[in-house]
């Protein structure tokens, strides 16, 4: 029933504009043509310096209302650098916006019609048009400069001491594998994939490297101050590693493996403080679309200190003895496992 | 055919009707209800054929949109109505469903960039004013002209159908990126849907190359004596290139879509390998293809297709602001080297929708500094428009408002284009709200607005009347405003690193902080929404009810459609068409307010 007011008072206030909008024409056929325009002219070009003020003072505003809300200081050291690269862009692309802007509007309010004013024969000038080729593509210069300076560094080899999780997308979760002491990834196959026989990756377990393997699902450790290299891949169509907090983010594609690394300043418990948020959690997010569940594919990064990370791991099954029963070789020891290092 | 197309360019046929002698006889002195407004050769019914389609789509997908932000506005809320109108599949418990709110973002994007922005707005305005401006009785090939918007109705009729099978309508994204488009088993949309989509497109694709190849030959062969190319109005120049683009970028997606077809149902692996499925749990059989083969195919067009969208917006702004203004638009030349630089640079920046695929970082550096080079040409044009309304003696008419909101908008979204093509930034803002906010601004509400302002302004010679110039303001003001209140603030959810394409926030820690601004947005949304169909009623009261033009020429414009009859038939000019002499923007000259196109150059006057 509501609806159906709704509607009604809808299709009145059309109404009522529409009669509005046809006496204001007739009216304006009586008044004459010309002093009709004059009149609507006048209105609009003061609306247009009533649009730039109000829209100058809302952009103002809306960034008061929001920069506590959008991200504070990054989690990475690579996340420093794209913030520093933000902040840059937006000193310089925020003049050109307040500069243009102001222009167009205030040239719209001042050069509206009268009829003492004739306007200006002004076709060309070669002086003018250098100035804003020249002008643009010195800004832009500095913008590229600094931007692959940035992109080179972030995109760079990852450290050797880097610790090294492969992390696999599927419909709709994430699965992380960790090397074990032998600090090297066991050789897998996708046709062996089965869920059933929890075999999640297709490890191939005639490879001896994949024994010591630990696979977790949609929760992975890692530890502070050390970089960390993901090695990306999906089970099935195209997602992407979304981490807000360390500016990062990669596809992960079928059948081509990706890689990102970075290096994360403050454990999870850290930032529970630092936030004031006790339910702080680093997150990801897929950020590609992947089908309906795209929006639920969430998973979780526990950054912890060196202790914590050998703990955890310690405590992880290989993925080889879940299935092969406790007979079979136990996982990581934990004095080996932080010498997982990226020489393979 | 070529016989008939011919005869249309050629004056004595139409003009004189006692000597038609067109031995096909498809043309006699009565046309009937058929020939002149179904299938009708006329360029200038085409134009209405096509601009209608499209009103008619931009209200469906801008109605997708009202839906969707209903979802991300009040995502705990039960909407009844919604469960009555679409069923308990899509809407249980009037709450959208998630595969529908994917199909109808999918659906709206597909519709809107495609449907209304390319066939609504380089249909309508390259068949409308292309003959008109250059002087030619109709296009090269009127019968392909036609034909070009039969296939886009038809392509209209396959999209429109399949919203309404049982799996629903694509729901990859616009983009329809394989895997996920190409298995039915990971998504209810990439069943029946994708192929009806594919086809679609297909259809599409063949239109905007039967129009693009007319408009280019009719804009290279038939323009009038004295029309050099360096006379030619910017409108013409802009929708040239936005042919040649069409022209060639489209094959390529046409290309993607093929092979994509063929992994569909042929068994190839051109874009799959190494899959396995957790719905059906079994492991696909194709190995070696590459997923991002096809985001290459598909942005070698999507790029160009941007282009191919504002381009044409560009050409009808400088033509508006230029006459409104009542002073010539400012650097001629630079306008049309900076169109052209656009045009070639538009092909080589495809890969910065992919910086963070895995591209090779080498690669990605060179399509950052293509890609800002873009920004060039286009703070050239952003600075000529502003100096050619300086000076100026303006006049708001309602399309002049809608050329200077055009002008807005595109620094807005031009500027916020500066970030994502610089990929150290585009790491952290991919795939987020700051990339709608971009494109929308940019594409969508420039492309529109753009799109407003040539409606408003060609209307009285489309048909001969005015539109209400009080719904008009209306129109104009709360669309402007609306459009900065919706993607303004989607900025900050962008820098917050909010990702798009998600069904629902409440979950995540970290982006559901902006509850209140999603409603805020999506209240906006539908208010806006609502005054477009304002505009809608206002077009078609106006073609029947409207105010009757009186003059030829009401705006005191200087180009040579504004000296055709005030509703001219199908020929444009009984008798000669008139000769051109000088460029088309001699306003405020030697103290003359105008001086029209086809006046010869007086005794002591300079050409331009």
């Amino acid at each position: 029933m509501s609806t159906f007011f709704l509607l009604l008072i809808l299709f009145f206030g059309f109404l009522i504009t529409f009669q509005i909008a046809k006496a204001s024409e007739y009216v304006g056929v009586l008044r004459g043509e010309k002093k009709n325009f004059e009149q609507h002219n006048r209105i609009n070009g003061f609306l247009m310096i009533v649009f730039l003020v109000l829209g100058l003072v809302g952009v103002w505003y809306c960034n008061e209302l929001y920069k506590g809300k959008i991200l504070g200081e990054s989690a990475s050291k690579h996340g420093e650098e794209i913030d520093r690269m933000l902040y840059i862009t937006i000193a310089i692309t925020g003049v050109v916006f307040v500069i243009t802007q102001i222009l167009l509007f205030w040239f719209a309010f001042k050069f509206q019609y009268s009829e003492k004013r004739k306007a200006h024969y002004f076709p060309h000038d070669n002086r003018l048009e250098v100035i804003w080729t020249v002008v643009p593509a010195i800004a832009l210069t500095v913008l590229v400069g600094f931007g692959l300076f940035y992109w080179f560094r972030i995109t760079g080899e990852a450290p050797q001491d880097a610790l090294q999780v492969e992390v696999t997308g599927k419909q709709f979760g994430w699965i992380f594998r960790y090397p074990g002491h032998d600090a090297t990834f066991g050789k897998k196959y996708y046709q062996n994939i089965s869920d059933k026989d929890n075999n999640s990756l297709g490890l191939i377990w005639d490879d001896a490297n994949t024994h010591d393997d630990v696979v977790v699902n949609n929760e992975m450790y890692c530890v502070v101050n050390r970089p960390i290299k993901l090695i990306i891949g999906s089970r099935d169509v195209i997602h992407d590693v979304g981490l807000v907090y360390f500016r990062q983010k990669m596809d992960a594609v079928p059948g081509t493996p990706t890689t990102l690394w970075f290096t994360p300043k403050f454990t999870t418990e850290e930032m529970k403080k630092k936030l004031g948020n006790p339910d702080f959690e680093y997150e990801i997010s897929c950020d590609q679309m992947c089908g309906k569940g795209h929006y639920t594919m969430r998973g979780v990064i526990k950054v912890v200190g060196a202790d914590e990370y050998k703990l955890w791991l310690a405590k992880q099954k290989s993925n080889y003895s879940m299935v092969m029963g406790e007979k079979a070789a136990p996982a990581g020891a934990p004095a080996d496992s932080t010498k997982t290092t990226a020489k393979n | 055919m070529s016989n008939e197309a011919t005869a249309h360019g050629h004056p004595e046929v139409v003009t004189t009707h006692e000597s038609h002698h067109d031995e096909h006889g498809v043309h006699h002195h009565k046309e009937t209800f058929i020939t002149k407004y179904v299938f009708s050769q006329d360029h200038k019914m085409i134009s209405k054929q096509f601009l209608i389609t499209g009103m008619i789509w931009a209200i469906i997908g801008g109605l997708m949109s009202v839906l969707f932000r209903l979802q991300l506005g009040y995502p705990d809320a039960h909407f009844q109505f919604l469960e009555d109108i679409l069923g308990s599949k899509w809407a249980k418990d009037g709450q959208i469903q998630p595969e529908f709110y994917y199909a109808l973002v999918t659906m709206h994007g597909t519709i809107l960039v495609f449907f209304v922005l390319t066939g609504g707005l380089s249909g309508t305005f390259a068949n409308f004013l292309i003959p008109l401006q250059v002087g030619a009785r109709d296009m090269a090939s009127p019968f392909l002209n036609m034909l070009s918007y039969w296939f886009f109705l038809l392509a209209s009729i396959v999209m429109l159908s399949s919203l309404f099978i049982a799996t629903g309508p694509a729901s990859g994204g616009w983009t329809s990126y394989p895997p996920l488009s190409a298995l039915g088993d990971a998504s209810e949309g990439s069943k029946t849907g994708m192929d009806l989509w594919i086809i679609s497109m297909a259809l599409f694709v063949v239109s905007s190359l039967l129009g693009g190849l007319n408009y280019i030959s009719t804009i290279l062969n038939m323009r009038t004596k004295g029309m050099s190319m360096t006379r030619m109005p910017l409108t013409i120049w802009a929708l040239f290139f936005t042919a040649i683009l069409g022209v060639l970028s489209f094959p390529v997606l046409l290309s993607g879509f093929i092979l994509l077809l063929f992994d569909r149902h042929g068994g190839t692996s051109f874009y799959l390998s190494e899959i396995f499925l957790t719905a059906t749990n079994k492991a696909l059989p194709n190995e070696g293809g590459s997923a991002i083969l096809y985001q290459h195919l598909f942005w070698f067009l999507g790029h160009p297709e941007v282009y191919i969208i504002i381009l044409p917006a560009m050409g009808l702004v400088s033509e508006v602001l230029s006459i409104n203004s009542r002073k010539p638009i400012f650097g001629y030349m630079a306008m049309v080297g900076s169109l052209f630089a656009i045009a070639i640079l538009a092909f080589l920046v495809w890969a910065h929708h992919m910086f963070v695929t895995g591209l090779n970082p080498f690669l990605g550096s060179i399509f950052v500094l293509l890609t800002l080079l873009i920004a060039v040409p286009s703070a050239i044009k952003v600075f000529n428009w502003i100096t050619t309304l300086w000076r100026g003696n303006i006049r708001f008419t309602p399309a002049m408002l809608f050329a200077i909101g055009f002008v807005s908008t595109f620094i807005s979204g031009g500027l916020t284009g500066i970030y994502l093509g610089n990929s150290a930034l585009d790491i952290q803002l991919h795939d987020t709200y700051f990339v709608i906010a971009h494109f929308h601004i940019v594409m969508w509400v420039s492309g529109i607005l753009g799109m407003f302002a040539g409606i408003y302004h060609w209307f009285p010679k489309m048909y001969g009347r005015y539109m209400n110039n009080t719904l008009a303001y209306i129109h104009f003001w709360v669309t402007l405003i609306g459009a900065y209140l919706i993607f303004w603030p989607m900025h900050y959810e962008g820098f917050a690193g909010m990702p798009r394409r998600y069904f629902d926030y409440s979950q995540w820690l970290s982006f559901n902080q902006f509850g209140g601004l999603n409603r805020f947005i999506s209240t906006v949304a539908m208010i806006t929404f609502g005054v477009q169909l304002l505009f809608v009623f206002n077009f078609f009261y106006s073609i029947f009810k409207g105010r009757r033009v009186m003059t030829r020429n009401p705006w005191g414009a200087t180009t040579l459609e504004w000296t055709a009859p005030i509703r001219p038939g199908h020929g444009n000019w009984p008798g000669e068409i008139p000769e051109v002499h000088r460029w088309p923007y001699d306003y405020a000259k030697d103290g003359r307010d105008f001086i029209p196109q086809n006046e010869p150059l007086g005794a002591n006057e300079s050409a331009h």
